[in-house]
Parts: C-alpha cells; sequence; structure tokens
C-alpha cells in the first residue's frame, strides 16, 4: 500500500471535522452516543472502523500511539492498526509501552498500568447501545435514554440474580456515566469496568458499523450497574500469570497441549513482559 | 478580496493542535489551553477564537458571528460556512460584543442533546486557579477560573443552562491564543 495522494491519518478533513464536532458534543454529555458519518475504511467493520476514524481525528506527529487487542500488542488487529497509523500518519511514533503512549486504541481490554493525565483511551466497540438485546428498536431505545429510563436493564440483571444466583456479565456489563446515562462500556472484562471509574485519561469510543462514539471525560463517575444487596463483582479467573507470576491481572487461559494441559498467562502483554524483565533485572542483581 | 488575512498556516497540522486543544479544553474544564499554532484574523477576531473557527466549522455547520463584515469574509473564505442573521438558527456562535441569553440558542432535545449550539465568546481575561469554583465531569476536585468580561448575571443563566442537561449550550472561552471550555455539565459557583 502506498500512501501518496492520502491526507494525514488518512481520512479527508471535512470527514475529521464533523467526527470532531461530534466528539467535543460526546464529550459534554457524558455517556450519551452522538450519530456521525462512518466512512469506508481500508479493513472490514468489526475490525475497529469506529476506533480508527475516531483515532485518525485525534492524532497528531506529536503523539505516540499503542494498539492492543485483548490486551496483547502483537495480534493481527493490533499490529495492522498500528502499521497503518505509521503509514499515514508522518511523524507518528508507535509503542508497545503504556506509559509512553499519548493514545492508546484498545478492542477489549484497558491496560493493567494505571492510566494517567494526557493519554487518551480509543475503544473499538461493536454495539453502542446497552440496551439493543433488550430492545432493538433504535427509536425506543433512544427515548429511554432522553428519559433515563433503565428499568429494562435493572429487570435483565435481576433474572440473572434469580437464575444464576449472580450479578454480572463477564464482560460488556453496563455501567452509569455521570449517573445520567445507561453506556456500553465496549465488551471489556468486568474486570476493567472499576478501571473506568475516575479515570484521569480521557475515554473515547467510536462504533463504526452502528454510525455511533460517545465519550466520557476524565474523573467522571462510572459505576457498574448493580444492587445493594447483589453488588457488582468484576471477574477474574482464580490463578496467577505462569510468565510473571501476577495474580492481579486478568488472565488469558491457554491450552498447551491436547491432554488438558493448560495455563494462565496475563492478556496485557506489556505489563507482563515488563514484570519479567524487572524479574530478569532482580536475580541479575 | 484585496486585504483577506490568511487561515491556518498549515491547515491539516494546525486544525489537528488547535481541535486538540479545544478537546483538552473540553474534557478539562476550567484548565486554560494555548493554541500555539493560531492564525491571525482580522480585528475584533482574536487568534484563539479564530483558530476555534477554522478547526470545527465548513459547509455544514451554519455559524452566527458578530465580529463585523471583515470576519464574515475571512471565515467565508477559509471554513466556506454558510452566516446566518439569527444566533438562535446557528449551530456555532461566535461572539466579540455583547453575549447573546444561552437561552435563546438552539438547545438540542431530550434523545438528541448534541444539536445544541457551542457558543464561542471572546472575553477580556482568563485566569486560571482563582475566581469561580468548578465541578463536575473533567475535575477530579475542584478547579478555579476567573473570567473578565462575561455579561452580568451570567452564572444564574449558566445554572439554567445546567437545569435543561443533557439540553444545554456548550461555551468556549476565548483571550488572545488561550481558550478555557464550560461543558453543559459543569457546575459553577461564585468564589
Amino acid at each position: 500500500m502506498t500512501t501518496e495522494g492520502y491526507n494525514f491519518a488518512y481520512l479527508d478533513e471535512g470527514t475529521k471535522r464533523m467526527i470532531r464536532r461530534a466528539l467535543l458534543k460526546a464529550v459534554a454529555v457524558p455517556g450519551h452516543q452522538v450519530p456521525f458519518g462512518s466512512r469506508e475504511m481500508p479493513l472490514p467493520y468489526g475490525w475497529g472502523t469506529g476506533g480508527i476514524q475516531v483515532t485518525a481525528s485525534v492524532v497528531g506527529p506529536d503523539d505516540v500511539l499503542k494498539v492492543i487487542d485483548q490486551g496483547a500488542d502483537d495480534t493481527t488487529n493490533a499490529v495492522s492498526i498500528r502499521r497503518f497509523f505509521a503509514r499515514v500518519a508522518p511523524g507518528l511514533r508507535t509503542t508497545e509501552r503504556t506509559a509512553e503512549a499519548t493514545i492508546i486504541q484498545t478492542r477489549h481490554r484497558i491496560p493493567e498500568t494505571p492510566l494517567r493525565e494526557g493519554q487518551v483511551m480509543v475503544y473499538q466497540v461493536p454495539q453502542p447501545e446497552p440496551l439493543f438485546k433488550l430492545e432493538p428498536r433504535r427509536a425506543e431505545t433512544k427515548r429511554l435514554h432522553a428519559l433515563a429510563d433503565y428499568g429494562l436493564m435493572q429487570v435483565k440483571l435481576y433474572e440473572d440474580i434469580a437464575r444464576h444466583g449472580r450479578v454480572g456479565s463477564s464482560y460488556d456489563h453496563p455501567v452509569m456515566v455521570g449517573g445520567r446515562y445507561l453506556m456500553a462500556p465496549s465488551p471489556i472484562p468486568s474486570f476493567d469496568n472499576p478501571k473506568m471509574h475516575l479515570s484521569p485519561a480521557l475515554q473515547l469510543f467510536g462504533a463504526g458499523r452502528e454510525r455511533r462514539l460517545y465519550a466520557v471525560p476524565p474523573y467522571t463517575e462510572v459505576r457498574s450497574l448493580d444492587f445493594d444487596d447483589h453488588p457488582f463483582v468484576p471477574l477474574r479467573a482464580s490463578g496467577s500469570c505462569a510468565l510473571c507470576g501476577a495474580d492481579h491481572t486478568y488472565l488469558d487461559e491457554m491450552v498447551t497441549d491436547d491432554r488438558g494441559g493448560r495455563l494462565f498467562v496475563c492478556s496485557d502483554t506489556d505489563y507482563c513482559g515488563e514484570r519479567q524483565e524487572q524479574q530478569a533485572a532482580e536475580r541479575a542483581a | 478580496m484585496s486585504g483577506l488575512l490568511p487561515g491556518f498556516a498549515d491547515p491539516v497540522l494546525d486544525a489537528q493542535s488547535s481541535f486538540r486543544a479545544v478537546l483538552e479544553a473540553m474534557s478539562r474544564p476550567g484548565r486554560v489551553q494555548r493554541l500555539p499554532r493560531a492564525p491571525s484574523p482580522p480585528a475584533p477576531l482574536g487568534a484563539a477564537a479564530g483558530a476555534v473557527l477554522l478547526a470545527l466549522v465548513d459547509s455544514a455547520t451554519p455559524l452566527f458571528i458578530d465580529a463585523g463584515a471583515d470576519a464574515v469574509e475571512w471565515v467565508r473564505f477559509h471554513a466556506g460556512c454558510p452566516i446566518v442573521p439569527g444566533a438562535g438558527e446557528a449551530e456555532f456562535v461566535l461572539c466579540t460584543g455583547t453575549a447573546p441569553r444561552l437561552a435563546s440558542l438552539r438547545q438540542g432535545t431530550d434523545e438528541e442533546p448534541q444539536g445544541s449550539a457551542t457558543l464561542i465568546l471572546q472575553v477580556d481575561a482568563l485566569e486560571e486557579g482563582t475566581g469561580w469554583r468548578l465541578t463536575g465531569p473533567g475535575i477530579e476536585r475542584e478547579h478555579g477560573l476567573r473570567v473578565r468580561g462575561l455579561p452580568e448575571g451570567f452564572l444564574a443563566e449558566w445554572k439554567a443552562n445546567g437545569a435543561r442537561f443533557p439540553r444545554g449550550v456548550d461555551v468556549i472561552l476565548c483571550d488572545g491564543d488561550r481558550i478555557a471550555a464550560l461543558p453543559r455539565s459543569l457546575r459553577i459557583e461564585e468564589g
């Protein structure tokens, strides 16, 4: 792919302005879904077209971009998006280190390393409407959001408890933003939900196929939906990472052979790698 | 066309850096941001107001502007936006003189609050850390902001604006090449 003839960060200026205006309104009304004119991107829907358009509208040549897919920097989706921006945004640096990044585009994880002010999280969102599975009519969900009428979701959680004895989908567990809007946190594990609460970083969400974007400003209240007598409990596999020994991170289960052998490793490859380096340095010292 | 002043030196990267400053201002209300790559628009338009305009308005956004014929010609040439005669019809409202009442601008609807107007207001001075006490999304505990040159009764209007949430106007304050933003979710108390 040659990048000659393409604008900085691929999108034309008119599209960027349209997305930028939508982003500012999204920040002003935290958790509210703003429609935008999603463009055809050089990759299919479901591969992060929404996140890419948001990143392309925000990114500049002074930024440092990190892209993760399920916590990993080295999976196909992450590598191809990082390479895409390195090609179409001259000057932009890319990194795998969370601490170095100014923009982190993510599919389905929030890094383990705490975020800081000055960082922007960009989430790839497949389904921005948290009520979609309960009420598929857009016109109706818009009205429910306008009235802050989220009884449907409370009933769904109640039914979860009645059937399974506990609240909490393992991922995409709905949150209330600023006490006003019900929001889909994108399919991050519920383990990551508490990291959104009062995060110092700005969080932007883009859904390309559904043509919606939304935002959570820094230091904004993000509460996972639950009941007083059935509080939200983030889910985590019990075990520790086979590579770095971490017992406080989100783990992926790996099958190692065809005889039932398996082990757990950190889903955040950068965090795990840094811990291993540190441990190696301590051993050498 | 003889006296037409230039817009952004680099339309792509200057617009990007100006937008980032506005985004930062909107997500951390009360923090004053500098726009280092702002253009020099015709008076009475200031550098920051000019940069915000060129970064955000285009043929899709009706603009109301009270800054006189030179400014209208400048923004029309560089941004190509339709100019509307009444502030109540505009998506972006730029005021260098007396600000219109917030309630007279587009408020959006409960279902589509993003349809509200953005008011870009040139003020006499912005000072961080003193004056108003700001709380709300984007602020860890409290930010201080002193603004000189706002119309009398602005705080009462702001309170009414907040009461309409999620409807309501968002404000970008400009002073020279610096800006601060007041998103509608912001609560302001007199310091």
